[in-house]
């Protein structure tokens, strides 16, 4: 069961249960939506922009301890870093998660992601971590200037 | 042709009877329970998705590719001869297994998917028109939500939906003053394939015909567990598929009143639906043809006949009385559980157990079962509304049938104790 352990680290369970960066974020001029309709995962992702830069970012939505734990890590991680270089991290990401690289060859660029590793053990999990992630790049799309918190 | 089938005996399995019920004798029946999963004896439980499938049906489906394929209705050639013979033997052996009143009542579809479309889009098309009503529940499949949408939007039809209790029952009084002269058709599920509940039908039915009004059962998750006897439910149309009646996959059943078929336009055209075709006029096959373009998936409605014998082997009686000793077990059990909580509770159910725990995803649930070899089901199950009414995003499901024992729920509480410990 090493691989259950590995998967569900310390960290992600204390993501899951208190997780960063969660809430409405008001002055948000790009948001998106992320769903998977065959687990009914939801992420709603609110971010502010400033010239391509991540001022701020905050998450909404239910799902299973991986999808909220990753959007979570997610936050902390991408919040001052441009466009992107948040893409390029969830490039790296993605590679981590389907095991195509090492986590521990890439730990340094990945930060806290490197927990995530974990998931490349189990195949059907992968899009709970990448969730999220998803999310972030529609968000990016979002052509709103700002977000109605009516 | 006629002659070969005549000469067929047909079997009438529904009288026979059935030796002691031995779950381990069963079991051996099954190959795929015999291995492991991720180094532990599998424990199947996810059974209402879809059930394993006994030897004999492996057999027989195997042995039709071997040594009887070819096409259907329209050889000279032996094979074929031997192909048909086969392929109206199982509609004989489906009619005697619903206790239809005739084998043209009987038509093969992909699954009970396609034979809800198939009803929405023929009867439907005919006699259901702009600003009529249809009712469903709220415990509905999404193949049995979807179709009646989709036929809604293209004839302006209306949808309307019984709603249930907290229990997970069908409120039978909400379900009367639904009623109005508008009412054209009643498609219901006669056992909830998320709650476990078993609806009351046969009430229900002779409530709509006090109406007029037809009644469609979707009987996807009441085949395996209850014997069907269509002439005393009296319900219009029926549908079920073989992959959850231990049979393969794509291969289902519509059963449908003569009557109704004789009137119905054909759903889909092609070979084998005709009598006659030039470009001036095309004459449509006797039923159950009718409803039959192309050539259909032969091999899984031999399959499908072997896993109705092997069903009618066991006998509804031992099913029943296994798999209620299964569901209180379950639910005892499972009830103990601190934290978890059991989603449809309704008078009459079939083994199905939907629960959830506070604090805990069924998918971090499921995928830690997964790891000692348990099979569930997690998620909304194809009920959406079913998870809205219960305000739930999702459940974990434990489905059981035949074959599952005891010692597989000790198993399915000591893997909910590890993710417990685990996740929390």
């Amino acid at each position: 069961m090493d691989d259950l352990r590995e998967l569900y680290q310390e960290i992600i369970l204390d993501h899951n249960k208190n997780p960063k960066n969660f809430g409405d974020l008001p002055e948000a001029n790009h948001q998106a939506e992320g769903y998977n309709p065959l687990c009914g995962d939801r992420v709603n992702l609110y971010l502010k922009l400033e010239n391509d830069k991540i001022q701020d970012v905050r998450f909404k939505g239910s799902g299973c301890a991986i999808s909220k734990a990753a959007a979570s890590v997610m936050t902390t991680e991408i919040k001052g870093k441009t466009v992107d270089e948040a893409k390029q991290l969830f490039k790296k990401f993605q590679k981590v998660i389907t095991g195509e690289v090492d986590a521990d060859a890439h730990s340094a660029e990945l930060g806290k992601l490197v927990v995530f590793a974990g998931v490349r053990q189990f195949p059907v999990r992968v899009k709970c971590a990448a969730l999220a992630w998803h999310t972030l790049l529609a968000a990016f799309e979002d052509e709103r200037k700002t977000v109605s918190t009516e | 042709m006629e002659e070969l089938i005549d000469t067929l005996v047909v079997e009438r399995p529904r009288v026979r009877r059935s030796a002691a019920f031995d779950v381990n004798k069963i079991r051996a029946d099954f190959p795929i329970l015999q291995q492991k999963v991720n180094g532990c004896q599998l424990v199947y439980l996810d059974n209402a998705a879809s059930s394993q499938k006994p030897r004999a049906v492996i057999e027989a489906t195997n042995r039709y590719y071997q040594s009887q394929n070819a096409n259907i209705h329209r050889g000279v050639h032996f094979l074929s001869g031997l192909a048909t013979e086969l392929y109206e033997e199982t509609r004989r052996k489906v009619e005697t297994f619903l206790n239809a009143h005739s084998e043209r009542e009987i038509v093969f579809v992909r699954g009970t998917t396609e034979a809800v479309n198939l009803v929405a889009f023929s009867y439907g098309r005919k006699y259901i028109k702009a600003d009529d009503e249809i009712i469903i529940s709220t415990m509905e499949h999404h193949s049995n939500i979807v179709p009646w949408q989709l036929f809604c939007e293209m004839s302006g039809a209306k949808l309307r939906v019984i709603p249930i209790s907290d229990e997970g029952e069908i409120i039978f009084e909400e379900y009367q003053k639904l009623f109005n002269p508008r009412t054209r058709f009643v498609s219901v599920v006669h056992i909830s394939n998320s709650l476990g509940t078993i609806n009351p039908v046969k009430k229900m039915i002779e409530f709509a015909h006090a109406h007029s009004v037809p009644v469609l059962l979707d009987g996807a998750q009441a085949a395996p567990h209850l014997r069907v006897d269509i002439q005393e439910l009296d319900c219009d149309f029926f549908a079920f598929s073989g992959h959850k009646i231990f049979g393969p996959t794509g291969v289902g059943v519509l059963y449908a009143k003569e009557e109704l078929l004789q009137k119905m336009p054909p759903y889909q055209g092609g070979g084998d639906m005709i009598k006659s075709v030039s470009f001036e006029k095309t004459t449509y096959n006797d039923l159950p043809h009718k409803f039959e373009a192309g050539t259909p998936n032969i091999a899984g409605v031999v399959g499908l006949g072997a896993a109705l014998d092997y069903v009618l082997g066991i006998g509804y009686d031992a099913i029943h009385r296994h798999e209620l000793g299964l569901l209180q077990y379950a639910t005892e059990a499972l009830s103990a559980i601190d934290g978890l909580r059991i989603i449809g509770t309704a008078k009459e159910k079939a083994s199905v157990v939907s629960f959830v725990i506070d604090g805990l995803h069924p998918h971090d649930i499921g995928t830690v079962l997964d790891r000692y070899g348990i099979a569930v089901r997690t998620g909304h199950h194809c009920t959406q509304p079913v998870m809205q009414r219960f305000n739930v995003p999702a459940t974990t499901r434990a489905s059981f049938v035949f074959y599952n024992t005891r010692e597989e729920i000790d198993r399915l509480v000591e893997g909910i104790h590890h993710a417990i410990r685990m996740l929390s």
